[in-house]
């Protein structure tokens, strides 16, 4: 009698896959989520990247070294000035040449205030996710402030163009350092305000507490960085390394326990005062004298890595050069890239209605940034292992 | 006779009504983001695009003007196309930025099949990399102009 009855498996009987993207009111950029629900709960989770490939890397070999940072600038308008500053690092390590103390510090403020930038967007983002639409309004208002500084630095809101190899390419006068000051004393004051409302308000913690949770062994084990791995209580962060300027300030690592949105927010939020508080430290200890070097245009033969904390995480640029005027091959591993292999484990577990809260909140992603290496055949899907993606190389690269 | 005079007049109406509350969608398809950041920066309080009664949309089927920015990707280039057939007519597509305009900067990446008007039909075009968000609402209200002469 008993074996009679189909046996009913549960999961496979009323779960159903929901598509979300590439596009979507709540993403901001084409990705593409394939999500296994079972009622309302996340099962299981497939995600599809690659919409914003273009083919980067393959176009830098095709330019000379100056050509190119413009490019490196174009991979990521929100994190523009920290793969210039890579890149343009690894070129000078290349040259073994040092740049002037007043270019480091240059690019230290430029580096903080996209940083404040970032995370203000985000903050903004988050706001608007969760449906506190004043959060939002609140924090895009005064990321304006920092806006008009880098329009009235640089001349462009988004690309700044400040960093060139062998340093940067405007000087800072006294009367936009006293500016800069004043500015990052209003946003103080914003941020703290911020806080004292995230911490309160009943929508932002209802809606992130305890949700996409990323344990310190999760975070380990799938290699987070930047604020992601940070809010896990993983004390990780590149500018410890002594990058230009960072080598002669004295910043806090801000970390959290959890590992829930929530946490990211905190920890996001806090890293806006200490960034404040890093670009107040540079204008006041800026030092005086030239703000670049010239460094030939043929660079030394060699292969270096250069690793910068962008506002997302590490970012990771390896440059080799064969002793002519153009790159032979340059990688770019952005930390989205990094973080997006942790987004399955907190997505699971969870309510759909959760999934733009966990995926924009806790990730902050960037695919412009991430999208570089894909393989696009007409027929089908074609998954490719580590053997594979090694044969393609040595055959490009031999 | 009465007949078409009645369609006319509903269509007045209709359009009156297009050009008090356009929705925009807005779709990012291979650029650096930097346009979009730009086109969300409209909706802060500094620009407020809402006060034309514009909103952003994010559903095809809503919209009435789809801005555009980046140069499409080899991925995303049926993606475009078939969110542009979604959107219901009048429709009025605006690119923003150099490389929805002429693939700008990443002219020769060997993904990029752009720029947009190769793929769908374009009726504003906003220069600049990125252009600023005053510019990206004038491009909007040229074409919430453009949608009532339509
Ligand atoms: S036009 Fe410039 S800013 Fe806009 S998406 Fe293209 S590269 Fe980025």
């Amino acid at each position: 009698m008993d074996d009679k009855i189909p046996k009913c498996n549960v999961n496979s009987d009323i779960s159903n896959s929901i598509p979300i993207g590439p596009q979507h009111p709540a993403l901001l950029e084409p990705e593409y989520f394939n999500i296994r629900l079972d009622g309302e709960t996340i099962i299981d989770a497939d995600i599809n990247v690659g919409y914003l490939h273009r083919g980067i890397e393959a176009a830098l070999e095709k330019k000379d070294y100056v050509q190119s940072v413009f490019l490196t600038e174009r991979i990521c308008g929100i994190c523009s000035s920290h793969h210039t500053i890579a890149y343009c690092g690894a070129i000078e390590l290349l040259h073994g040449a040092e740049i002037p103390m007043r270019a480091k510090y240059i690019r230290t403020i430029i580096a903080e205030l996209e940083r404040i930038h970032s995370h203000m967007l985000w903050l903004g983002v988050v706001g608007y996710e969760i449906g506190l639409d004043t959060l939002f309004q609140l924090v895009w208002r005064d990321r304006e402030h920092v806006m008009d500084l880098l329009e009235k630095i640089s001349g462009n809101r988004v690309n700044y163009a400040m960093n060139k190899i062998g340093g940067v390419r405007r000087d800072l006068d006294p009367k936009i350092l006293s500016e800069i000051s004043k500015t990052m004393d209003i946003i103080k004051k914003q941020v703290i305000h911020y806080i004292d409302i995230v911490s309160k308000d009943n929508i932002v913690i209802l809606r992130t507490k305890d949700i996409g949770i990323l344990s310190k062994e999760d975070a380990k084990k799938y290699s987070a960085v930047g604020p992601v791995a940070r809010a896990s209580g993983i004390k990780y962060d590149v500018r410890d390394t002594g990058y230009e300027a960072y080598k002669y300030i004295r910043f806090d690592v801000i970390t959290e326990t959890k590992g829930d949105v929530f946490s990211k927010v905190v920890v996001r939020a806090k890293e806006l005062i200490v960034s404040s508080d890093i670009v107040k430290h540079c204008v006041k200890h800026i030092p005086k004298g030239d703000i670049y070097i010239k460094l030939p245009l043929i660079v030394p033969s060699g292969e270096v890595v250069t690793r910068v904390e962008a506002p997302r995480g590490e970012l990771i640029y390896y440059v080799k050069s064969d002793g002519t005027n153009k790159p032979a091959r340059v990688k770019i591993r952005t930390p989205t890239y990094a973080n997006l292999l942790s987004v399955k484990t907190m997505l699971i577990g969870h309510d759909l209605a959760d999934v733009p809260v966990i995926v924009v909140g806790a990730l902050d992603p960037c695919f412009a940034c991430t999208d570089r290496v894909t393989i696009l055949k007409q027929t089908g899907n074609e998954i490719l292992d580590a053997s594979n993606l090694r044969s393609i190389a040595d055959k490009k690269y031999n | 006779m009465i007949k078409t005079a009645l369609f006319r007049i509903k269509d007045k109406i209709l359009n009156i009504a297009r050009k008090k509350s356009p929705w925009v969608l807005h779709y990012e398809c291979g650029g650096c983001n930097g346009c979009s950041i730009e086109t969300f920066a409209c909706l802060s309080p500094r620009y407020d695009v809402e006060r034309f009664g514009m909103q952003e949309k994010g559903n095809p089927r809503h919209s009435d003007v789809f801005a555009i920015a980046g140069t499409v990707t080899a991925k995303n280039k049926d993606v475009v196309d078939l969110i542009y057939h979604q959107m219901s007519k009048p429709k009025v597509v605006v690119a923003i930025g150099a490389c929805a305009i002429s693939k700008g900067i990443f002219h020769d990446a060997y993904n990029s099949v752009g720029p947009v008007d190769k793929i769908i039909p374009v009726d504003i075009y906003v220069p600049g990399c990125p252009p600023k968000p005053e510019a990206i609402m004038d491009g909007i209200i040229k074409a919430i102009e453009l949608l009532e002469t339509n």
